[in-house]
């Protein structure tokens, strides 16, 4: 993150030494394309909210492990898609509910949609892409977390 | 900004929850905080990222030359444009919010559409910082195992998706 920074203001500090006027036109076209899309990023925030509040890790842990491995498979698609968890948070969940004896494929299937599917995002993709692009983007990251939650059950033996 | 409908709308749900969350917290209901600090510790998370990340965006929308995206990420890159888009994927932060206008900037300087599409797809799936986390929690094997399957199917994907949605990419939002 920290290099995240340095790196904004290395070549914000670089474009300045070489052109103030373009330096500026930059600045300006940040600001219009953040301010564009604030409105969706504010309606993803009370999305995230609203979410976390109804599907807290605790009842996510639960839900994973409780089914046969099918039905698990499922809701663990279901969850991915509808949850928004930064991978800081996410891993180790994973990591305790692997240990728990949950099986990696719907771990696997957890953690690509919870990547790759993104419901409380949509708003956003649907600006940018608009609605179609962004349904069926999704549903074939949907289907490719599935393959790839099939692929690491086979890769592990539990199927 | 222009408002449309759809931003006055969303701006709306944003106020109302904000009041709902305000009511809930003023009767001493617990829903009103957990909710309230998830809403803020999200918000927070994502506005440490996103102006960094607009501004580099604009420096490349000034600097950068059209031809020189076209030339590594459009029409003619073939299958090495993927592979810069999965290189370029791998260092974003954040997460999809910061992949959208990334990928948007990328679309509108030349990049072909599934050059576009495995960048996506990629920036979900092989962020550095990510990956070494997962394979230090799931285990080193869960990771390569994922990487190996999901990043040919994110490349065949975004062949496929750009061949069917060819047409369907909005026009420039200004």
């Amino acid at each position: 993150m920290t290099f995240f920074y340095i790196l904004t203001v290395l070549a914000l500090v670089l474009s300045l030494a070489f052109d103030r006027n373009k330096s500026w036109q930059a600045l300006q076209v940040a600001l219009k394309r953040f301010l564009q899309i604030l409105p969706d990023l504010l309606l993803m925030t009370v999305l995230v909210a609203v979410v976390l509040y109804l599907l807290p890790q605790s009842t996510i842990a639960f839900y994973l492990g409780k089914y046969n491995l099918l039905f698990s498979s499922i809701v663990a698609a279901i969850l991915g898609s509808v949850t928004l968890m930064p991978g800081f948070i996410a891993y180790p969940l994973c990591g305790l509910l692997a240990k728990q004896g949950v099986p990696y494929l719907v771990l696997g299937i957890f953690s690509t949609t919870l990547m790759m599917v993104g419901v409380v995002t949509f708003p956003l993709e649907q600006r940018y892409f608009g609605t179609k692009v962004a349904l069926i983007r999704n549903l074939v990251s949907l289907l490719i977390a599935l393959i790839v939650g099939l692929g690491i059950g086979i890769f592990f033996g539990e199927i | 900004m222009k408002l449309t409908k759809g931003k006055v709308f969303e701006i709306g749900i944003v106020v109302l929850f904000g009041l709902a969350i305000g009511l809930l917290k003023l009767k001493g209901s617990p829903v009103g905080s957990i909710m309230g600090h998830s809403a803020l510790e999200f918000g927070v998370n994502i506005f440490k990222v996103l102006p960094c990340a607009f501004v580099l965006i604009g420096l490349f929308e000034v600097w950068v030359k059209a031809e020189t995206v076209e030339k590594h990420f459009g029409v003619k890159s073939g299958l090495r444009g993927n592979f810069w888009a999965i290189v370029l994927a791998s260092t974003t932060v954040g997460g999809l919010y910061v992949a959208f206008p990334v990928a948007m900037a990328l679309l509108h300087k030349g990049a072909r559409l599934s050059v576009v599409f495995t960048y996506l797809g990629a920036a979900a799936l092989v962020r550095i910082p990510m990956t070494i986390f997962e394979a230090s929690f799931l285990g080193i094997k869960f990771t390569l195992v994922r990487l190996l399957i999901s990043l040919p199917l994110v490349i065949l994907s975004a062949e496929l998706l750009s061949k069917v949605l060819k047409n369907q990419i909005l026009p420039p939002n200004g």
